[in-house]
């Protein structure tokens, strides 16, 4: 065992890697709850993307075109969801269950022939004088543009969410649909649109980890961070800035956990990996006291019937 | 114009009729995909849903349907109950995976004792290891209302991770060579859940899914505990005024469906399966969400949808080897099941109607 061999900078950086995928899934999901829809799919959208986002970039060679590939296909799949749930009128979490095990089988399709291929690498922004800094530097200024990316539109939705009319409408549609409705917002259409966002962004956290973080293709290799992403919409009380906290803490376990199984600490393997899931649950158990912050129509289903 | 209008009343003839048109529907665009893939859509269809029942090779075919489908259905029996009154059980993969390594575990402890009470201990074992993983997030749940989705979902990656372990570790099989995996138990007299009769596929699986059947069907129909669950799902005001404990409710529905997800862990690797190893499990657990929709949540649709769905896994197998379909496809053309299902429930729920609404 060799804790020394553990770099702090490297640790921060890989964490932050680590965390965006759940993060650009995590906030496309919260925007879709505050809509007052639950989409459950978000595994299979993820994997999905994942498996879009590689192909395209391996086929034409540009990862930034494999990334967009990925958000179209991540959105696609959740048309299917929006059918069922906004016009089929099917119960939300049957229609999300449904998504996540027809984008698993559908990806471990599209992938047969990409398992064993490299994908071309995206390059680290660099910044003259600020990446060439020690320790800040690497930690803050040598990553990739999608990470970046994570960050800015979780400010994004911040903003729009909390200082903008289009923001205020989509939480008024999320906490009272027939109020909603009564003042003349049309709920089915703002739902549909913030469920395709969330796919979309669903897409890129699943093309981050196929192209950036692993970077390679392997059936189901999303292994339950839309799971984690769902349960951190949860921990971040619906609130944006919380959910970059709990991506990089939960990051931070992944990326702690990994140093660990490297250094050969007398914990077995098995009981390493399992702790991300773990600790989601001890989080999920110690916040799920406050429920208040959900919104009200969170999994109803609206027909406009009257 | 075409509107949707909301029934008064949920049509009991559609409600039967969309199982059919959902795996007709999927029929055609598994077809369509099939044939995207380059292979010829009828055969390949004729391939999973003649094959194994009628085809040359029936006689070997017919009995895999039984060893298919038990577990399908003992597990998809536990999750409809819990469904039925909104409560989401979607970790039954885990529970499986526990109630395999309990019963096995069990087993294992006794060898190379040769005993009549070793299976029925292991039965024991194994219902009690899938119910005390669901009581993870029953208990969870009622004491901290803590959401039971993400949680047992969460609990199918932890018990992946031990079943690795212990097929590394604790149950690895002394004389194996150091390969990963349990002893046999197929050559363990006492802990073989053999055929009770031979060449049928019959094996007290089947048997405990038929009763899991039975019992599902009494308790919803003739039991107070079913009649609770039922009015919880359908109208959980009513249910809170007459007096319905939602804690007792949500550890039974939980309970019973991973004591029957474990049960059907336990059968598996005692018999068809035979030993504990790291890729154990196939996503029974998973795919029996489809078989409880696909029943529509009623016990005896859920033994037609459990044969049903044991048919695409046998005939996929068979379209695997003599088409070289992928695997992958019959994966997708069983999700593909599920959204026909859910999509046209529209049908059972609203009527399609043309013309202008009319001025009440």
């Amino acid at each position: 065992m060799d804790l020394s061999a553990i770099n702090p900078v490297l640790l921060i950086a890989s964490l932050m890697v680590a965390a965006t995928p759940l993060l650009l899934a995590a906030i496309g999901e919260l925007v879709v709850e505050k809509s007052g829809v639950l989409n459950l799919g978000v595994e299979g959208m993820m994997i999905v993307g994942a498996i879009a986002g590689f192909a395209t970039a391996v086929e034409s060679g540009s990862p930034l075109l494999g990334f967009f590939a990925a958000a179209f296909a991540g959105a696609a799949l959740s048309v299917l969801f929006a059918i069922l749930t906004q016009f089929a009128q099917a119960n939300q979490v049957a229609s999300g269950l449904s998504l996540t095990l027809f984008g698993l089988g559908l990806s471990a399709l599209m992938g047969q022939s990409y398992v064993g291929v490299k994908p071309p690498r995206m390059g680290d922004i660099h910044i003259p004088v600020l990446s060439d800094l020690p320790v800040v530097g690497p930690i803050l200024f040598g990553h990739d543009i999608i990470l970046y990316f994570g960050i800015a539109l979780t400010a994004a939705v911040w903003w729009v969410l909390k200082y903008s009319r289009m923001g205020l409408v989509l939480r008024a549609v999320g906490e009272n649909h027939e109020a909603a409705h009564a003042l003349g917002y049309k709920v089915i259409r703002i739902r549909i649109l913030a469920i395709l966002f969330g796919g979309a962004c669903a897409g890129l956290g699943g093309a981050y980890i196929s192209l950036i973080r692993v970077p390679q293709w392997t059936e189901g290799m999303t292994a339950g961070i839309g799971w984690i992403a769902l349960a951190l919409v949860v921990f971040a009380s619906w609130k944006p800035w919380r959910a970059l906290l709990g991506a990089y803490l939960f990051g931070g376990v992944t990326v702690v956990q990994l140093n660990l199984q490297a250094a050969g600490v007398a914990i077995p393997v098995e009981y390493l990996a399992m702790s991300p899931y773990l600790i989601t649950i001890i989080v999920l158990v110690i916040l799920s006291a406050d429920k208040s912050s959900a919104p009200a129509s969170l999994g109803r289903n609206f027909h406009a019937s009257r | 114009m075409i509107r949707l209008e909301k029934r008064p009343q949920p049509s009991r003839a559609w409600s039967l009729a969309t199982p059919l048109v959902a795996v007709l529907a999927t029929m055609v665009f598994g077809g369509l995909l099939f044939a995207a893939l380059g292979k010829p859509p009828v055969e390949a269809i004729r391939t999973i849903f003649w094959e194994p029942l009628f085809g040359e090779f029936s006689f070997y075919y017919r009995p895999q349907l039984l060893v298919k489908g038990a577990p399908l259905v003992l597990i998809a029996i536990g999750l409809s109950l819990g469904f039925r009154a909104g409560i989401w059980n979607i970790g039954a993969e885990g529970q499986y995976i526990m109630g395999a390594i309990c019963g096995a575990g069990a087993g294992l402890a006794f060898y190379p004792l040769e005993a009549f009470y070793i299976f029925p201990i292991m039965v024991i074992a194994g219902a009690l290891g899938g119910w005390a993983w669901a009581m993870i997030p029953a208990i969870l749940k009622t004491r901290f209302g803590t959401n039971e989705i993400l949680v047992s979902l969460m609990l199918v990656y932890v018990a992946e991770q031990f079943l690795a372990s212990v097929s590394l570790g604790l149950l690895k099989n002394p004389e194996g060579f150091g390969f990963p995996g349990s002893r046999n138990l197929q050559a363990y007299d006492s802990a073989h859940n053999a055929e009770l009769i031979a060449g049928t596929g019959m094996h007290w699986g089947v048997v405990a899914a038929l009763i899991a059947v039975i019992f599902a069907y009494v308790l919803l129909n003739r039991h107070m505990t079913g009649y609770h669950i039922r009015l919880t799902g359908e109208a959980p005001r009513a249910a809170k005024f007459a007096g319905v404990n939602p804690a007792r409710l949500v550890l039974f529905c939980l309970g019973m469906s991973g004591a029957l997800a474990g049960l059907a862990g336990m059968f598996e690797v005692s018999g068809p399966s035979g030993q504990i190893s790291i890729d154990f499990n196939v996503g029974y657990g998973f795919t029996a969400i489809i078989v409880a929709f696909l029943g529509r949540l009623h016990p005896v649709g859920i033994l037609l949808a459990g044969g049903l769905m044991a048919l695409t896994y046998i005939g996929g197998d068979i379209a695997q080897s003599n088409l070289q379909l992928p695997a992958a496809a019959i994966q997708v053309f069983q999700g593909m099941l599920l959204f026909f299902l859910l999509a046209f429930d529209l049908l059972t729920n609203f009527r399609i109607a043309i013309g202008k609404p009319e001025v009440a």
